[in-house]
């Protein structure tokens, strides 16, 4: 008889239980899949291409606004290569549940900032001479069912024009998508020079830049000196890394990475006891046969690696059922979802790390039984039988 | 009469030999106890954190407080009052009054970036200029320790959340904002709510500080009866000089809280069930063994006549009793890890952060004890469906 063989008809012996302890490492790691994509969801979306780019806000808070004139001040400092500001505008479609991001930008110089943002160049074109144009991201876009050429009313309660009214009508010129799965494709982004015109205050001013370095190795010491440029003035400004900067916007929410790793602790604790009992049991009924084997010749190196094979076969059996349906599952949720956690997909970083835990549970769960075997004396065992 | 007693006593001997059985099956009973201990911790701990949230924002608002902003505007951070407005405001009908006069503050709401202790990262906290009646608007109001600022000073006091929340904001601490330095002069709880994540200060001082001029954000107000509020509405809707709304206290908190708190339960729910059905299966694995384990004791009891239901009534109370054990672990934990533990989050509405603790009533306890009540009920169906249709000679005859 094989050795796979061997293995094989011990799970089978007590069909039930192996069904039962393989769906419920499954759920495990169900879950698992679900929550390392709510973590994604929640704190993931930093731009790969954002490693150069710094973000400069107002010292005291981002709501307080900085002049526009700062631009060509940052643009003289040494190590910078280009610099850019959007403005939050805090806009809606419709109702106030459909929210998404909007900015006013300077189109040329957004689209050189952030060349992770892919447009058509036609589109392009047409934007940067339609004034009223806007560009929106790709989920934006199929969420409203926007298309090329409609206008769209957007309002806000931040921004009122010269007139006081607050809708603002914006033309779809284009649709951008993003290089990455992580790259923001929620936003709609408009020419500053038709917000400046037509807000009723604040002209002049401005939310936030962003700052590309010409060398990322450097990127600590030009933050340094922008925020010198600007200190000891009205408007004092305080500049890090775009990763920093969106990683405490996350943070403001709490700490997510502690509180899934705690569930996460609680589910995998459990389940490790589970699939834990059940070897023992497996084994402990099994232990005339074990026996048996020893006595015609088993090494104790054999017998620890059939209960071993056997643990991990059943963690491998219900992970990789698990995260499979996780894989299939967390794209299902993700269009309902896609207005509460638009980056919500399960990453292949977790993927790869569910693996490794599967193979740790087995291991884990299977170690302390098949030492057990392995101690194993042939005598006490036979007599057993 | 007999029946049923006798039926009874059988119940409870064939439970018995269950109980009692448990020492030498204690792995798997604990798997399973700690299985849905599990569930039961996890469910409570992440229902707590909405119930706190919610608990910190409805805190806030008595039936009788108002909140009058900007017309269209849905948060304090997007509106903006002149002061002719407040004063029109002052004077409508139905506001209570004290010994200073109306009871409506007018408030200017800003953010400043603090350190969040728990991650060491920036986060924004609200601070808040008020009026002189601010303290007779909100109920439960008090000074803590210290004292509260003086007027016309660049003083600043502390909600109890906030001190606890955020780096620097000790009593005799000086917050630089800008260019102003505030000294930090006392620390306020209030009851529980949301201005306990807040920083306050003379509203006067802070128009200055951030060029306001004289315009303010929102004017709280407290009524002289929880019915004045509509004709106190109508009055301000209708005054062809305001262009405002005008909310009581707790709508506008609710509006806020509900998307946070539901997302929260939902996640929590979601979390929760699916480890309910990884339990159930870790319950069954249990009551299983425990069938097979005593397979000839409860063929040799049917034998002599007990009967199938006792059976099956029996092995659900073992497995029922398992499940309550494990509820009780799972909800104790629940408790003591959770309950009271203070944390800070993001409104997004107000763009500002509330701190709340975590709150583990009673009702989440029950509802704990409850999952796992039903967890043991499903867990031990099938097992003792099993117990009840052995085969009574094939058993016995492994004997």
């Amino acid at each position: 008889m094989s050795f796979e063989h061997l293995i094989w008809s011990n799970l089978k012996r007590k069909k039930l239980r192996t069904l039962l302890t393989v769906l419920s490492v499954t759920i495990a790691f169900v879950l698992f899949g679900l929550l390392s994509s709510i973590k994604q969801a929640l704190t993931g979306g930093v731009s790969l291409e954002g490693a150069n780019r710094l973000v400069v806000q107002h010292k005291v808070s981002i709501i307080q606004l900085l002049p526009v004139s700062y631009k060509e001040r940052m643009e003289r400092i040494p190590g910078v290569a280009a610099a850019t500001h959007q403005t939050w505008f805090g806009g809606y479609y419709q109702d106030r549940k459909y929210f998404f991001m909007q900015s006013p930008v300077v189109p040329e110089e957004f689209l050189g900032m952030h060349p992770e943002l892919i447009l058509p160049p036609e589109q392009k074109q047409v934007w940067l001479r339609t004034r009223t144009g806007a560009i929106v991201g790709r989920k934006t876009a199929e969420r409203f069912h926007w298309k090329l050429g409609d206008r769209v009313p957007i309002q806000t309660p931040i921004w009122a024009k010269g007139d006081g009214s607050a809708a603002w009508d914006f033309d779809i010129v284009g649709i951008f998508d993003g290089k990455e799965k992580t790259d923001d494709t929620m936003s709609l982004f408009f020419h500053y020079d038709y917000f400046d015109e037509a807000r009723g205050r604040g002209k002049g001013e401005v939310g936030w830049f962003t700052v590309r370095v010409k060398d990322p190795a450097q990127a600590a010491a030009v933050a340094k000196l922008v925020d010198g440029e600007f200190e000891n003035s009205p408007e004092e400004t305080k500049t890090e890394p775009e990763g920093a900067f969106l990683q405490a916007w996350v943070k403001q929410i709490g700490n997510i990475a502690l509180m899934t790793a705690a569930i996460l602790g609680a589910v995998f604790f459990t389940i490790l006891l589970v699939t834990g009992n059940t070897m023992s049991q497996a084994v402990r009924e099994r232990t005339g046969e074990l026996g048996v084997l020893k006595a015609i010749g088993f090494t104790n190196g054999r017998v620890l690696a059939l209960v071993l094979a056997e643990s991990c076969l059943l963690a491998a059996l219900g992970g990789g059922l698990g995260l499979g349906a996780a894989c299939i599952l967390v794209p299902a949720l993700a269009k309902p979802l896609s207005a509460m956690l638009p980056m919500f997909f399960f990453p292949v970083r977790d993927l790869v790390a569910g693996s490794g835990i599967c193979l740790g549970l087995g291991v884990a769960s299977g170690l302390f039984p098949a030492l057990q075997a392995t101690r194993l004396r042939v005598a006490d065992a036979l007599r057993r039988m | 009469m007999a029946g049923p007693i006798n039926w009874l006593s059988q119940v409870a001997s064939v439970a018995k030999f269950g109980l009692l059985g448990i020492p030498q099956r204690l792995g798997s009973v604990t798997a399973a106890v700690i299985g849905i201990a599990g569930v039961v911790g996890v469910l409570i701990g992440v229902l707590s954190m909405a119930v706190g949230f919610k608990r910190a924002m409805n805190a806030s608002a008595s039936a009788d407080a108002a909140i009058i902003l900007r017309s269209g505007a849905d948060s304090e951070m997007v509106s903006g009052l002149a002061r002719e407005d407040t004063r029109v405001i002052s004077d409508a009908p139905g506001l209570a009054r004290d010994a200073q006069g109306p009871m409506a503050s007018a408030e200017l709401f800003v953010i400043i970036d603090l350190l969040k202790r728990s991650t060491g990262t920036r986060a924004n906290v609200p601070l808040r200029g008020v009026g002189p009646a601010a303290f007779g608007v909100r109920d439960h109001l008090k000074i803590e320790k210290g004292t509260a600022f003086a007027w016309g000073k660049n003083e600043v006091i502390v909600g109890v959340g906030a001190a606890q929340e955020f780096a620097g904001l000790e009593v005799g601490s000086t917050l630089k904002v800008g260019h102003q330095e505030w000294p930090v002069v006392g620390t306020f709880s209030a009851g529980g709510g949301t201005a306990e994540s807040e920083l306050w200060a003379d509203a006067t001082v802070l128009q200055e500080a951030y060029h306001r001029g004289t315009s303010f954000q929102s004017v709280y107000a407290k009524l002289s009866s929880p019915a004045a509020f509509a004709p106190f509405k109508d009055s301000l809707t209708s005054d062809p000089r305001l262009n405002v709304k005008v909310l009581r206290q707790a709508e506008y908190y609710a509006e806020q809280s509900t998307v946070l708190s539901t997302l929260i339960s939902t996640l929590g729910y979601l979390v929760a069930s699916l480890m309910a059905i990884g339990a159930v299966f870790g319950a069954l694995n249990t009551m299983y063994s425990s069938v097979s384990a005593r397979t000839r004791e409860i063929a040799t009891l049917r034998a002599l006549g007990f009967g199938a239901g006792a059976v099956v009534v029996s092995v659900m109370l073992e497995s029922v009793a398992l499940a309550l054990a494990g509820g009780a672990l799972g909800a104790g934990v629940a408790y003591l890890a959770c309950n009271g533990f203070h944390t800070a989050t993001v409104n997004w509405q107000s763009f500002s952060q509330v701190t709340f603790a975590f709150t583990v009533t009673p009702v989440l306890l029950t509802q704990g004890i409850l999952w796992a009540a039903v967890i043991g009920l499903v867990g031990g169906l099938l097992p003792a469906l099993r117990a009840a249709r052995l085969p009574i000679a094939a058993a016995l005859r492994e004997l």
